[in-house]
């Protein structure tokens, strides 16, 4: 089948696409609207590095055709950042954790925890473990990104206090 | 990482789709797609038509109905997961399923049309004694798990039926359940899986559901298992002898890969039916 | 002191990593771009009767097919071999393959489209003729007499042999020996699996006759000498080899690979921009893979428990060709570490690198260091546990001491310092030995397999000097360059022969430097992984890095001694009464502190050259390269806790306390990052990675789905502590600190599991430690 245009919305950005139905999403995002920082690590949905949030949820953009996805709403590594570029709680945490090592896997894993966070603000060091477990990491062993994601935690319940002192 | 060319087609309807599918023999259905795309990722599929069933809002979803939930096949394991209407094996079961993003995606229905041997939900709605109810040309018909999963690989689907949805029973006042799993290290399926559904009254099980999956072609009631719980007093001794038992309800040749034996899962199965049965009965 | 060496300091690295914004080639688009995708053989071992390439040719969007047998004609090099000790037989190693198969994955073609995707339909319409014969796969079987032959130019499979030691000294102790504990062992095959997938893009420029390759290299310099000198034999001032941020390499990203043939290649023939980005099931097939060792050895003692002699003989698999530094591997990296930090008065040890129908295996994480202590701490603990004596006890008593040092080793290499026992004293004390001993005794009273792992081991970074290094049979020397560029204002380019894919050097390179001049950090950016930019280097491997902040600490040095000239000049005095404050980056006149000069006024000096000394050149720019004088030796005490579950054989971690001197440590947290990752990856050797092939050649775990990397859930959180001991053979005291948590908590975790299963009288399984093997022997042992 010849090439198909449709709209994706790319971080909070509509973007019309033409492309083949066979091109996969984590392809479309990083060819047809240049963003690079979904990263590809395997072509068989087990790496996590492509996972990307499409309606908020965490999903492996190399395991969804980009014409499935059209019309819905996808989240990229590039919108974690706020507008002025200040990071998230969580991405200033890997950093002052050291939860990254070669940062390859990491726009995935800054995906899938972000996202995980909103669904469960106060999990166990065992549900961290267990939700990280579609992300692959060769390098940190995956200790300082435990500890990063608590340390986003604690510091979420620090600004709770603040916000209720107020 | 480049699958190969094919026609692509999105259906509105059920109706819509078993239109497109006589219309396209060679057509696969495409859900959450994550039995599908790996392997054409692979190249190892090359499907020449793909009608995308995954926007047919009429099948996702998770309702009650009488004594009964239904499922729509479009259903995230994700969804099972966090949901408080389906019983509680089945949510269990959705939460061990690969890993957060797959459990995003994948779909129950994709789940059960492909009939991985090593897939959860064949063994947990075979111990569920669930309905597949399926919607064809020639009308709808619904059919009992044990009747659905028939080999590796293998349903009793046709080729121009598709699932409409899933029913499973509610359980009564005193009944538990369990899903127990030997997880392979890196797919993270099933090397052995056990459900049991476990009925007891005054300390003696008055009725027990038990289906093993992961070593054979396909998931299986373990009736012998069954037989032997019910009426007794269950405890170690007790539930070790019926776990025991599950030997004789193994048919066909167990399977065996470069990494597990069938013997290592001949053995393993008789542990997590014993998990299975006595995390569902409570001791 | 200084404000920034020993200190954390957070990563510069980071804000582009954690914001998606990487440089990874995957991620560079030329104009004008082409993809390529290569056909690679499905059987090891097979004749290529014919390829047919015409309807691969003729489809729409493709540019060009190529086969193996248009790429020889075209007058390229094979893939060379960079470690050749005596008598070695060298196959040659074509980038295609031409009319023989030796491994799978192999390419016999190269297609050439518009797009990835269209290339990879060309594929499938390449059609080859096979031929496909009987493989072996197995280095002590390729050994033996009628096994299928790999190579003409290698008989009996055989490239090389490589012995050391006294070997009638180890067959006498063994024979006067109270207790000999003999061990067949296998190293398993492990496949690296960086999370990058390797890639190329090459961009010849017509126009100056230039050629640009962006390479996932760890070491761009020697890939840009191999090119020029033995495959692409394009001058090296007119290649540029570019290795920006490289996803991970673990070794596997050392070496020159085929692809960095093939793509310049096409791109000079068809004057375009070509990229190539590996799938992983190519990777599976292609990064070249490590250890796969098959091993007899034996160690002799008393019956105090006192070593009086160790026995190695080493089948290395180096699979279908040798790759760049294969052969010294299994060799001078393995066998000169049998040692370990213990005297034994008698050592031999011997290998042979057997080629086999297998991908070629080269380094990986450890690189023959991992290998030899695995053999040595395992000999170690079986022989504890047949004297009865606690590994720790057997341990101290064979520790080199302290005041041993320079330390001459029974295999060549001469340890530069440690403090041993007390490293073993902490590692007790800080995992809390004695108690999990006392709850392990009342846990296996109830029937529980609790098992506790310790291993001592030792790693030999910085491999060096270059002149020792040529003599083991190296084709290169081992120095490094460091160049320090001061600009005008006071900001410093600093350029290392180095490359960093996850170490940080960025970060820690920088604390060297702003210590050595005593400038803000920020100031200060480090340039690596561009042929471009930096001097000759040899890249980043080994835990070689070390070597490079080195050469930069002389690099610094020479810088001093030119800002102090230019400082005793203007404030008039002489420049033995200068004082370089390298906290402040002011340089005073000894005892009138406010006689001073800034560095950046002094930076600036140098560009007006106004007021410098009568004939001193302009600019403040200077270059060491730096040689070291031996090899820097970190080692480690790791203790860990296991329980197995005896009804399915499935280990569980439950604690795990490393310990590790690896001398001055310039970034605490960074250190630590390296041993908490390298004990992950040693984790996944000894209970769940494994390579494994059928007996034709076939890889079985050849996708993330068969082959089981560690992931979250099944890892704890390690205790990572340290002892530091200086090196003398470094100038910062650096030791190296890469691949220690690798090496060690490789044997940990294989001596916890086998500690757990000693009551049942199991001596030893191989690794991987998967839940049916250990389940197996459980049933075996009849308890």
């Amino acid at each position: 089948m010849s090439k198909t245009a449709f709209r994706l919305n790319v971080n909070g950005q509509d973007y019309e696409v033409l492309v083949e139905p066979r091109k996969l999403l984590s392809d479309v995002i990083r060819d047809d609207i240049g963003l690079t920082g979904t990263h590809v690590g395997c072509e068989h949905g087990v790496c996590g590095a492509c996972t990307v949030l499409i309606e908020g949820k965490p999903q492996r953009s190399c395991l969804v055709f980009a014409i499935q996805a059209r019309g819905q709403s996808i989240r990229t590594i590039e919108d974690v950042a706020d507008e002025n570029g200040d990071y998230s709680t969580l991405q200033q945490m890997l950093h002052e954790e050291h939860g990254l090592q070669c940062g390859f896997c990491t726009p995935g894993i800054v995906l899938t925890m972000e996202a995980f966070l909103k669904s469960n603000p106060d999990p166990s060091e065992e549900e961290i473990r267990e939700a990280l477990s579609g992300n692959l990491c060769r390098c940190t062993g995956y200790q300082n990104i435990v500890k990063a994601v608590q340390k986003t935690i604690l510091r979420g319940h620090e600004e709770d206090k603040e916000i209720a002192s107020l | 990482m480049y699958p190969s060319k094919f026609d692509y087609y999105r259906a509105g309807s059920v109706s819509e789709a078993l239109s497109l599918m006589q219309q396209h023999e060679d057509a696969k259905l495409l859900a959450g797609g994550h039995s599908l795309v790996p392997v054409m990722n692979l190249r190892l599929a090359t499907p020449p038509v793909l009608i995308d069933i995954g926007r047919i809002g009429d099948l996702k979803g998770i309702s009650s109905v009488g004594g009964s939930v239904k499922i729509g096949p479009l259903t995230t394991h994700a969804m099972i997961e966090a949901s408080a209407d389906v019983p509680a094996l089945m949510s269990q079961a959705a939460s061990g399923i690969a890993d957060p993003q797959v459990r995003n995606r994948g779909t129950i229905g994709g789940n059960i049309a492909h009939a991985d041997p090593a897939s959860d939900w064949p063994t947990v709605l075979t111990a569920l004694g669930a309905t597949i109810n399926i919607a064809g040309s020639n009308g709808e018909r619904s059919v009992g798990a044990t009747d659905f999963f028939q080999g590796l690989f293998e349903t009793s689907l046709e080729e121009n039926e598709i699932i409409t949805s899933i029913s499973v029973p509610s359980h009564g006042e005193g009944t538990g359940s369990s899903y127990a799993k030997l997880f392979h290290p890196a797919s993270g399926y099933a090397i052995v899986g056990a459900a049991a559904v476990i009925t007891m009254s005054g300390g003696q099980c008055t009725g027990a559901s038990v289906a093993v999956g992961g070593l054979t072609e396909c998931a299986t009631k373990a009736p012998s298992v069954e037989a032997a719980l019910t009426g007794k007093a269950l405890n170690e001794a007790t539930i070790a002898a019926a776990a025991d038992a599950v030997a004789g309800d193994l048919t066909g040749d167990i399977l065996s890969d470069f990494q597990t034996s069938a013997a290592y899962r001949k053995a393993m199965v008789k542990v997590y039916v014993k998990r299975a049965v006595s995390a569902a009965a409570g001791i | 002191m200084g404000n920034y060496i020993g200190k954390v300091v957070k990563r510069v690295e980071d804000p582009r990593f954690i914001q998606g914004k990487g440089r990874y080639i995957a991620n560079l688009n030329l104009p004008g771009m082409s993809y390529a995708a290569i056909k690679r053989s499905p059987h090891a071992h097979a004749n290529i009767k014919s390829i047919n390439v015409e309807k691969a040719r003729n489809m729409e969007g493709v540019i060009a097919v190529m086969t193996g047998k248009d790429l020889a004609e075209s007058g390229l090099g094979t893939l060379p071999c960079g470690f050749t000790p005596p008598d070695i037989k060298l196959p040659p190693y074509p980038a295609l393959a031409i009319d023989k198969i030796r491994y799978m994955g192999h390419g016999v073609a190269v297609v050439v489209a518009e797009s990835r995707y269209l290339a990879q339909d060309a594929l499938d319409l390449i059609e080859v003729n096979y031929e496909v014969l009987d493989a072996v796969v197995d280095a002590k079987k390729a050994r033996e007499e009628g096994a299928p032959q790999v190579h003409e130019e290698t008989p009996n499979n055989t490239s090389f042999y490589w012995p050391i030691g006294d070997k009638e000294a180890v067959e006498k102790a063994i024979s006067e020996a109270d207790h000999v504990v003999d061990l067949n062992l296998i190293n398993q095959r492990l496949v690296p699996n960086a999370m990058e997938p390797r890639a190329v893009v090459a961009q010849w420029d017509d126009f100056s006759g230039e050629m640009t390759v962006w390479t996932t290299t760890q070491n761009p310099h020697v890939i840009r000498v191999l090119m020029s000198a033995f495959t692409l034999f394009i001058p090296e001032n007119k290649l540029r080899v570019i290795s920006p941020d490289v996803g991970g390499g673990f070794g596997s990203k050392i070496f020159h690979y085929p692809e960095e043939i093939i793509i310049p290649w096409l791109s000079k023939a068809l004057n375009r921009s070509v990229k190539w980005v590996s799938l992983r099931s190519e990777s599976f097939v292609t990064d070249a893979h490590g250890r796969d060792h098959v091993t007899n050895c034996k160690l002799a003692l008393k019956s105090d428990g006192t070593f009086t002699g160790l026995y190695v003989s080493i089948h290395a698999n180096m699979g279908g060709y040798l790759s760049l530094f294969a052969p010294m591997v299994p060799s001078a990296l393995c066998l000169t570490l049998l040692n370990g930090i213990y005297t034994i008065p008698a050592i031999y040890g011997e290998t042979y690198g057997v080629m086999t129908h297998t991908v070629p295996v080269d380094a990986y994480r450890g690189a023959g260091r991992p290998e030899a202590s695995y053999m040595v701490e395992r000999l170690i603990n079986i022989a504890a546990q047949e004297l009865n004596m606690d590994p720790l006890e057997i341990r101290r008593k064979n520790l080199i001491q302290p005041d041993a040092f320079p330390f001459q080793t029974q295999v060549a290499l001469v340890y530069d310092s440690g403090n041993y026992p007390g490293l073993l004293d902490k590692a007790e004390e800080v995992s809390g030995y004695q108690a999990m001993r006392a709850a392990q005794k009342q846990a296996r009273g109830e029937g529980k397999l609790v098992g506790i792992g310790v291993s001592t081991c030792i790693e030999a970074c910085g491999v060096a000097p270059s002149k020792a290094v040529i003599s083991l049979g190296a084709g290169v020397g081992l120095w490094e360059s460091g160049s320090i560029r001061v600009h005008p204002t006071g900001m410093i380019s600093v350029f290392t022969g180095n490359h960093s894919h996850g170490q940080g050097h960025e970060t820690t390179f920088a604390q060297v430097v702003a210590d050595e001049l005593g400038v803000p950090i920020e100031n200060i950016e480090v340039i690596h992984g561009d042929t471009g930019r930096s001097s000759m280097g040899l890249g980043t491997y080994g835990s070689r890095s070390n070597v490079g902040m080195a050469a930069l600490s002389k690099t610094a040095e020479k810088i001093r001694e030119k800002v102090i000239k230019i400082a005793a000049h203007q404030l008039e005095a002489s420049v033995e009464d200068m004082v370089y404050d390298q906290e402040k980056g002011e340089i005073h006149v000894k005892g009138s502190p406010d006689k001073k000069k800034a560095f950046g006024e002094i930076a600036f000096a140098c560009l007006t050259a106004h007021e410098l000394p009568d004939g001193m050149e302009p600019g403040l720019e200077e270059t060491s390269f730096y040689d070291p004088e031996n090899f820097v030796f970190p080692n480690s005490a790791h203790i860990c806790l296991v329980e197995i579950d005896r009804n399915t054989g499935e280990v569980e971690i439950k604690k795990y306390t490393a310990i590790d001197d690896v001398g001055k440590v310039i970034n605490p947290m960074i250190v630590e990052g390296q041993i908490q990752g390298g004990i992950a990856q040693g984790v996944g050797q000894a209970l769940w990675e494994h390579g494994a092939y059928d007996d034709q050649g076939q890889l079985l775990a050849g996708s993330m789905m068969d082959y089981a990397m560690p992931k979250a859930g099944k890892l704890v959180d390690y205790q990572v502590d340290r002892t530091e001991t200086p090196s003398p053979h470094n100038p910062l005291g650096v030791k190296g600190v890469g691949e220690m948590g690798t090496i060690a908590s490789t044997v940990s975790m294989a001596n916890a599991v086998m500690d757990a299963l000693s009551p049942l009288g199991i001596k030893h399984l191989d690794m991987p430690l998967t839940a049916e093997k250990i389940w197996n022997a459980i049933q075996n042992s009849g308890s």
